[in-house]
C-alpha cells in the first residue's frame, strides 16, 4: 500500500488512470459510502422508470381521500386523493435534477475562478476574491427569496430556479481551490513544467487541477447537497417549485397542515428529502477518505 | 496592529457600500410594487401616476438609489406601502429576532465545542461514532422539517397530556399576556423552547465536526507530545496546550457562519409564526414593499460585514502569531 502510493507521486502524470483506480480501489473499502451510493442510484433509478411508466401519477385523482400507505398507495394519498408515491418520486427527480445542474454550473465557475485567482495572483486574485467576498455578504437564501419574483408561476421554473443557484453558490469552491492552488504551486513539478515552457493553460489543467481533483469533488458533493437543502427549503417557503411542477420541500410544505391527522403527508416526503442528503453526503466522506487517506478525520 | 484595524475597517466599509448598490439593484429590479394596482382595469391612471411619485418610481435610478441610501445616514429607512416607518418596524422585529438568535448562538456554542472535544478524545470509540452519526444527521435535515417534526410531534402530544400549552407552537409570546416582565418569563419561555432547539439543532452540527478535527490536529502537535512528555497532567494538557489551541480556529468559523444563522432564523421564524425579521421580510417581499426588503437585506449585510470584521481580529487577538500587515 505504501509502497503504491510512493510510486504515484514520483510519476504524477504517467498515472493519471491508475490515480483513478486508486481511488476507485479505496472507494470500495468504504462500506458506508458504496452502500449509499448504490441506495442513491436505486433511488434515481426508481424514479426514473416510475415516472415514465406512470407520468401523470400526481396529477390523476383517485378516489381513495388522505389514505395510510397501503398496497395500492405504498405512501398513502393526500386529502385531495393524490398518489403520494408518484409525488414524491416525481419530486425527488425534481429536486436531484436542479442538484446536478447546480453542481455542474458551480464546478465549472468555482473551479475557473479558483484556478485563475490562484495561479496568476495580483490585481486578478484580489478583484475575484472582493467579488467572493461581495457574494457572501447576503445568505445565499435571502438572495433567492428576493429573485423568486422573477420566476414565480412561471412554466420553467425549476430550471430557473437551478441557473439561479448555480451562478450563486459557487464561492466556496472558488476559494477551496484557490487555496488548493496557492500551496501546489509552490511545489516543484509545477516550478519544473513551467521552466520547461509549459504554457499556464497547460500547467492549469494537466498538472494543477488533477492534483486537486479531490478537494474538488469533495466539494461537489456538498454542493449537491447544499443545491438539494436551498431548493427544498425555497419550495417550503412557497418560493421556488410552484405547482404543477413538484419537489419534495413543496410536498412537505403541502402536507404540514395535516401533519397530526395524516403524519404520512410529513413523514414520507421528509424522510425521502432527508435520506437523499444523507446518502450524498456518506458518499462524499467515502470519496474525501479515498482521496486523501493520510488524512485521519 | 491600530494601520491594520483602519485598513481593514475601511475595506469593510468599501465592502458594505458595494454591497448596498447591488442590493438596491436587485431589489429595484426583482418585481414591480405596483403591480396588482395595475392589473386592476378599474385603477385609474392618476392613481397609478401618484402612487409612482409617491413611491419614486418615476424618478431614474440613482436617484432612487441616492434618496434611499441618505435616508438611512439619516436614520430614515423610507415607508412601507401602507405609509409606516420602516426604521420603526425593523427595530420592533430585530429584537424578537435576537431573544431567538442570542440563546440559539449560545446554546450551540458551548453544545458542539463540548461534543467536538468529547468525540476526539474518544476517537473511534462509539460515543465519537455517536456524536458523528448525530452531526450529519442534523447536517442533513432541512430546518422546516426539524421545526416542523417538533411542532407536531412534540409540542402537540404534550399539551394534549397536560391538558394545557406547555409548550406553545406558534408566536414570540401570547397576544393577551399581562404583567410585568418577569411575570411573563414562563410565556417567554414557552414561546422560546422549540424555536430555539430547532435553530440550535440546525446550526451545531457543523461546528462540532469543525472542533472534533481541530482538537485532533491540535493533538498530534509536537508542543502537546513535550507537554506529555514534560510528565504535565493530562487534564492540564487539554486546557492549557490542546484546547487554546484548537478554539482558535472555532471562533472563526463561528463568526463567519453568522450569515447562515439568519437564514436558519429566518425560516425558525416562518415555521414558529414568530414575528420577527425574517417574517417580516417574507411579508415585504409578498406584497412586494421595496423598502422592507431594502431594510432586511441591509441589516443583513451590515452583521454579516461586521462579523467577518470580529471574526479577523479574533483571530490575530486569540493567536498572537498572525503577523498583521
Amino acid at each position: 500500500m505504501k509502497l503504491r502510493k510512493k510510486t504515484s507521486e514520483a510519476a504524477p502524470k504517467s498515472d493519471i488512470v491508475s490515480q483513478w483506480r486508486l481511488v476507485a480501489r479505496r472507494f470500495r473499502r468504504e462500506k458506508l459510502a458504496v452502500g449509499a451510493l448504490i441506495l442513491l442510484g436505486a433511488i434515481f433509478l426508481l424514479c426514473i422508470i416510475q415516472t415514465s411508466i406512470n407520468p401523470d401519477g400526481w396529477s390523476t385523482l383517485t378516489l381513495s381521500f388522505g389514505e395510510p400507505p397501503s398496497w395500492a398507495h405504498p405512501f398513502g394519498t393526500t386529502d385531495a386523493g393524490l398518489d403520494l408515491f408518484s409525488g414524491c418520486l416525481k419530486g425527488a427527480l425534481q429536486d436531484i435534477e436542479i442538484a446536478l445542474l447546480v453542481s455542474s454550473l458551480s464546478l465549472v465557475i468555482g473551479t475557473v475562478v479558483g484556478a485563475i485567482s490562484g495561479y496568476f495572483g495580483g490585481i486578478v486574485d484580489s478583484l475575484l476574491m472582493r467579488l467572493v467576498d461581495l457574494l457572501l455578504v447576503i445568505p445565499l437564501l435571502v438572495i433567492l427569496i428576493v429573485m423568486s419574483n422573477l420566476f414565480a408561476g412561471k412554466g420553467n421554473a425549476p430550471l430557473f430556479v437551478a441557473i439561479l443557484i448555480g451562478l450563486l453558490a459557487w464561492t466556496g469552491t472558488a476559494r477551496l481551490v484557490r487555496a488548493e492552488f496557492l500551496a501546489l504551486r509552490e511545489r516543484a513539478f509545477v516550478e519544473s513544467a513551467i521552466a520547461l515552457g509549459a504554457s499556464p493553460w497547460r500547467v492549469i489543467f494537466r498538472h494543477l487541477i488533477p492534483n486537486a481533483i479531490g478537494t474538488i469533488m469533495v466539494n461537489t458533493t456538498l454542493t449537491i447537497s447544499g443545491a438539494i437543502l436551498l431548493e427544498s427549503t425555497l419550495s417550503y417557503l412557497g418560493l421556488g417549485i410552484v405547482p404543477p411542477a413538484v419537489s419534495l420541500g413543496m410536498l412537505v410544505q403541502q402536507g404540514q397542515g395535516s401533519a397530526t391527522t395524516s403524519p404520512w403527508l410529513f413523514f414520507f416526503p421528509a424522510g425521502f428529502l432527508l435520506v437523499i442528503i444523507l446518502c450524498i453526503f456518506a458518499v462524499g466522506d467515502g470519496l474525501q477518505s479515498a482521496f486523501d487517506p493520510r488524512k485521519t478525520r | 496592529m491600530l494601520r491594520y484595524l483602519s485598513r481593514r475597517l475601511l475595506s469593510s466599509l468599501l465592502v458594505l457600500w458595494v454591497a448596498t448598490f447591488l442590493v438596491f439593484t436587485m431589489v429595484v429590479n426583482s418585481g414591480d410594487p405596483l403591480f396588482d394596482l395595475k392589473m386592476n382595469p378599474l385603477t385609474p391612471d392618476s392613481t397609478i401616476k401618484f402612487r409612482e411619485h409617491m413611491l419614486h418610481l418615476d424618478l431614474p435610478f440613482l436617484e432612487r438609489y441616492w434618496i434611499w441610501i441618505s435616508g438611512i445616514f439619516r436614520g430614515d429607512f423610507g415607508k412601507t406601502m401602507s405609509g409606516a416607518d420602516v426604521g420603526t418596524q425593523l427595530y420592533q422585529h430585530m429584537f424578537v429576532t435576537i431573544r431567538m438568535v442570542t440563546a440559539a448562538l449560545f446554546l450551540a456554542i458551548v453544545i458542539s465545542i463540548s461534543m467536538g472535544v468529547y468525540a476526539a478524545l474518544r476517537r473511534n470509540k462509539f460515543q465519537d461514532r455517536g456524536i458523528q452519526l448525530l452531526s450529519f444527521f442534523f447536517l442533513a435535515t432541512p430546518v422546516f422539517v426539524t421545526g416542523l417534526f417538533f411542532q407536531y410531534y412534540v409540542a402537540v402530544p404534550l399539551d394534549h397530556a397536560f391538558g394545557t400549552q406547555v409548550l406553545s407552537t406558534a408566536g414570540e409570546s401570547s397576544p393577551f399576556a399581562s404583567g410585568s416582565f418577569f411575570h411573563r418569563i414562563p410565556d417567554y419561555l414557552s414561546h422560546m423552547t422549540l424555536p430555539t432547539i430547532t435553530l440550535v439543532l440546525a446550526i451545531f452540527s457543523s461546528w462540532t465536526i469543525y472542533q472534533r478535527s481541530s482538537v485532533l490536529e491540535t493533538m498530534n502537535l509536537d508542543h502537546v507530545l513535550l507537554a506529555r512528555a514534560k510528565g504535565i497532567s493530562p487534564r492540564r494538557v487539554m486546557r492549557r496546550h490542546i484546547l487554546r489551541n484548537a478554539l482558535i480556529p472555532v471562533t472563526t468559523v463561528i463568526a463567519l457562519d453568522f450569515a447562515g444563522l439568519l437564514g436558519g432564523a429566518l425560516i425558525t421564524e416562518q415555521v414558529y409564526s414568530w414575528n420577527g425579521m425574517g417574517r417580516w421580510f417574507l411579508g415585504g417581499i409578498g406584497r412586494q414593499d421595496l423598502n422592507v426588503t431594502l431594510g432586511y437585506l441591509l441589516f443583513t449585510a451590515v452583521i454579516v460585514i461586521l462579523f467577518n470584521f470580529l471574526a479577523d481580529i479574533a483571530y490575530g487577538v486569540l493567536d498572537p502569531r498572525i503577523r498583521y500587515r
